[in-house]
C-alpha cells in the first residue's frame, strides 16, 4: 500500500494522476459519513506500456515480429507479455506470429473479451493467448474496439480453435468478429437480447415476500469500493 | 407428424407413432435424415445436443450445440470477493473441482506477485490432490466409455474405484465434490490426521483395480473393434483446433503443462509423459489409463514429502493480510472451528480481529493487472485469465476450458463416419458440460 492509501504497482514509474475510478467505501453515499473512508479516491490503474529491455524471450519475440507499426503498445506485467496490437493488422500479426519459424505460435487458447465502460474510444477488448510448443514460450495479443464501432477481424482463418471462442465472446461481449464464418450465439439461446458479459449489462433483483420489498441487483448492493 | 418448414418436410417422433411415421417416410425421395441428438441422452455427457445429418448410416454433417448449462459463473464471480470466487470456479468443471480452483488460485497468486511465497507444504497437497482428482476424472471418463459402447461392468468398476477417491476427498476437504478447498495463498484447511495412511492404503488397493479395468478393455475384441481407427484427428488437426490433453497426447505429441511450464513444483516430481501414435478413440484409451497409473506415482511422491520433510509445515501463505485462517478443525458442532484462533483474535491481538474481520467481509485487494494461469487438467490446458481493477472482487474472470475446445474437433472426427462412431468420438473428447457452458 502507497502513502495514499491506494494499492502499489511495482515497478511502474511516475506518471500523470489517472481519472479517478471511484468514491468513497462501502458504496453508501445518503448517509453521514463517521468513518472517514467516505473521502477514499481510488484512482483507475495507469496505462502500463513497458520500457525495454523487456528481458526474458521477450526481446526476441518482438524483435523477430518487427511489426513496430501494427504494435500500439508493448506490456511486460508479472512475467508475462502482452502485445497490444492495432485491430486491423491483428491478422497479419498473428500469421506472422504462427508461420514465422522463430516464433511458431502454433496454438491458439482462445479469445477472453473483456468490458472497459470508462476507456473511452477502447471499450470492447478482445485478449488472445497464444502458445509456442516448439519454443516453449507464451504471449498475449490484445486488441481494443470502441462499443460505437465493435468490430475485430476474425482470426479463425489463422486459428481455426477460435471459432466457438469469437462465438462465445461475442455472445457476452458483442464484438462482432469480421469474417467470422458463422458468427452466432453459442452459450445465450439465439433470441436472447443483450449480451451478458458487459459491464452495462442490467443485472435483476431478487423479489422477497415483505411489503414488496427487494434485494437489489448485484451491483447496486452496498459493497466495498 | 409431419410438418413443412423451410428444410423440407419435418417428421417429429413422439412415441407411440412410429407405425405412422414409418409409413409416411416410405413414400419420400429424400434419403438425407437429420437427426437430433440430446439435448438430453445418456451418452452425450450431460446436456449436449449433437445434430447429425445420415445418409443411411453414414454421418455426412455433424455439428453440436451447447450453452444449456450455461451458468454465468464468470458473471456471477464479479460480484463476489477473490476468495468467494473460488467456490464459484470449482463447479466450472464439476469432474476435476480441483483443478479449477488451482488454475484460478495460481493466476490470483501471479496478480498478487506472491507466487513464491506459496508454502511448500501447500503445494505438495495441491499436488496431491489433483492427481488424486485426475485419477477418478479419468475413472468417470473410462467408466461411461465402457458403458457407451456397451459394456456394463467398466462402468460398475469405474464408479466404485471413483467412490474411493471421492472418500479420500471427503475425509480430506469435508466435501466429495465442489470443496473449494484450494484458496489463493495456499489451502482452506491442513490434513486431517490419519489422512496419510488412508491416501497409503489407496495407493497400495489403487493398481489391482486400474489392472482390473485393463483386463476387461485391452485387449477386448469387441472393444477393439468400436475404438481403433474410430474418430481419427491427427497432430496437425489437433494444434490447429486448440485440442490439447490426452488427445493430442494420443496423436503422438507428449505435450504436457507439467512438464513444459511446471507449477506447483511439478519440476521436482519424477514421472512419465504417456503418448500414443494411434490418434484414434484406443490411443486416447491408453493415454488415459496410463496417466492414472503415473498419477500414482506422483501421490506416492508428493505423500513422502507431506509425512516427511513437510510435516508440520504452514499450508497457507503467511501473509496476514491475504492468508486466510487456515487452521480449522471440525468441531463438536460439525462446522469447521478453531478454538485457538478464537483465542487468539478474542483474548490476545485486537490486529489479528481486525484482519481477520477484514479478509472476511471485504476480503483483499488485488493489484489492477492481467494474468493467464495455465494447467494440465483430465481433459488438456485448463487456463485461467484473471483481471483485476485493484478493488476487492474480480473484474473479469475467463476459463479457457479444455472441454469447451476439444468439443470443436467432434465434427472433424465424426463426419465421414458411422453413427455408432458418433458415441465413441464425443466418448473419447471426454467432455464435461459444467466445463463446457461455465
Amino acid at each position: 500500500m502507497s502513502e495514499n492509501n491506494l494499492p502499489g504497482v511495482p515497478g511502474v514509474p511516475d506518471v500523470p494522476e489517472a481519472p479517478v475510478a471511484r468514491r468513497g467505501m462501502f458504496g453508501a453515499q445518503d448517509s453521514g459519513d463517521t468513518s472517514g473512508f467516505g473521502g477514499l479516491v481510488v484512482r483507475r490503474a495507469p496505462r502500463l506500456s513497458s520500457p525495454r529491455p523487456y528481458g526474458e524471450y521477450f526481446d526476441e519475440v518482438v524483435d523477430t515480429l518487427g511489426m513496430d507499426d501494427a504494435i500500439e503498445r508493448v506490456v511486460v506485467d508479472r512475467g508475462e507479455l502482452t502485445l497490444h496490437v492495432k485491430r486491423e493488422r491483428l491478422v497479419e500479426v498473428a500469421r506472422k506470429l504462427r508461420d514465422d519459424p522463430a516464433l511458431r505460435f502454433e496454438l491458439c487458447l482462445g479469445v477472453s473479451g473483456v468490458h472497459y465502460p470508462d476507456l473511452a474510444g477502447e471499450e470492447l477488448h478482445a485478449v488472445y493467448h497464444l502458445c509456442s510448443i516448439t519454443h516453449n514460450r507464451r504471449v498475449r495479443l490484445e486488441v481494443s474496439c470502441p462499443d460505437a464501432d465493435p468490430h475485430i477481424p476474425s482470426l479463425v482463418g489463422v486459428y481455426p480453435t477460435n471459432n466457438w471462442h469469437e462465438r462465445e465472446t461475442y455472445d457476452f461481449f458483442g464484438i462482432v468478429f469480421d469474417g467470422h464464418p458463422a458468427l452466432t450465439r453459442i452459450m445465450m439461446p439465439d433470441d436472447w437480447d443483450g449480451h451478458p458479459q458487459r459491464k452495462d449489462y442490467p443485472l435483476g433483483g431478487i423479489p422477497v415476500e415483505y411489503r414488496g420489498a427487494e434485494i437489489p441487483p448485484p451491483d447496486q448492493r452496498r459493497s466495498y469500493a | 407428424m409431419t410438418t413443412e418448414a423451410t428444410e423440407g418436410k419435418v417428421y417429429s417422433v413422439n412415441g407411440g407413432d412410429w407405425d405412422e411415421v414409418v409409413s409416411e417416410v416410405r413414400d419420400t425421395e429424400e434419403e438425407r435424415l437429420v437427426v437430433n441428438m440430446g439435448p438430453q441422452h445418456p451418452s452425450t455427457h450431460g446436456v449436449l445436443r449433437l445434430i447429425l445429418t445420415l445418409d443411411g448410416e453414414t454421418v455426412t454433417e455433424a455439428r453440436s450445440a451447447i450453452g444449456y448449462l450455461h451458468t454465468g459463473i464468470e458473471k456471477n464471480m464479479e460480484y463476489r470477493t477473490w476468495t468467494q470466487g473460488v467456490t464459484f470456479v470449482t463447479r466450472m468443471d464439476y469432474l476435476s473441482p480441483i483443478f479449477n480452483e488451482t488454475a484460478y488460485c495460481l493466476a490470483v497468486e501471479k496478480l498478487l506477485g506472491i507466487t513464491d511465497r506459496i508454502p511448500e507444504r501447500a503445494s505438495a497437497i495441491r499436488v496431491m490432490m489433483m492427481e488424486l482428482t485426475r485419477i477418478s476424472s479419468h475413472l468417470v471418463a473410462m467408466g461411461t466409455f465402457g458403458m457407451e459402447l456397451g459394456a456394463t461392468t467398466p462402468f460398475l468398476f469405474g464408479y466404485r474405484d471413483r467412490e474411493m477417491v471421492m472418500d479420500l476427498m471427503e475425509y480430506i476437504t469435508g466435501l466429495r465434490m465442489n470443496m473449494a478447498y484450494i484458496r489463493p495463498g495456499g489451502v482452506s484447511v491442513d490434513l486431517p490426521a490419519g489422512t496419510v495412511d488412508k491416501v497409503g492404503e489407496f495407493l497400495k488397493e489403487m493398481p489391482k483395480r486400474i489392472k482390473d479395468i485393463r483386463k476387461l478393455l485391452d485387449a477386448n475384441p469387441v472393444y477393439l473393434r468400436r475404438t481403433q481407427d474410430v474418430a481419427y484427428l491427427d497432430l496437425t488437426g489437433c494444434i490447429a483446433l486448440g485440442v490439447t490433453g490426452p488427445i493430442l497426447r494420443a496423436a503422438g505429441l507428449p505435450w504436457d503443462l507439467r512438464k513444459s511450464q511446471p507449477y506447483c513444483g511439478y519440476e521436482t516430481y519424477e514421472f512419465e509423459v504417456p503418448t500414443q501414435t494411434s490418434c484414434d478413440v484406443y490411443g486416447r484409451y491408453l493415454v488415459r489409463m496410463a496417466e492414472m497409473e503415473e498419477s500414482l506415482k506422483i501421490i506416492e511422491q508428493a505423500l513422502d514429502r507431506i509425512a516427511g520433510p513437510l510435516k508440520n509445515q504452514p499450508v497457507m501463505i503467511e501473509d496476514k493480510k491475504i492468508g486466510w485462517p487456515a487452521q480449522l478443525a471440525l468441531g463438536p458442532d460439525g462446522f469447521g472451528n478453531s478454538p485457538d484462533h478464537i483465542a487468539h483474535i478474542m483474548g490476545s491481538s485486537m490486529e489479528a480481529l481486525i484482519h481477520h474481520f477484514k479478509l472476511v467481509t471485504e476480503g483483499f485487494r488485488v493489484p489492477a493487472g492481467q494474468a493467464y494461469a495455465a494447467i494440465e487438467s483430465p481433459r488438456g490446458e485448463l487456463g485461467a485469465h484473471v483481471v483485476s481493477d485493484g478493488g476487492t472482487r474480480p473484474y473479469r474472470v475467463h476459463f479457457r476450458d479444455p472441454s469447451f475446445t476439444n468439443l470443436q474437433s467432434f465434427p472433424a472426427m465424426a463426419e465421414g463416419g458411422q453413427v455408432a462412431d458418433v458415441i465413441a468420438a464425443v466418448a473419447s473428447i471426454d467432455p464435461v458440460m459444467g466445463g463446457v457452458d461455465r
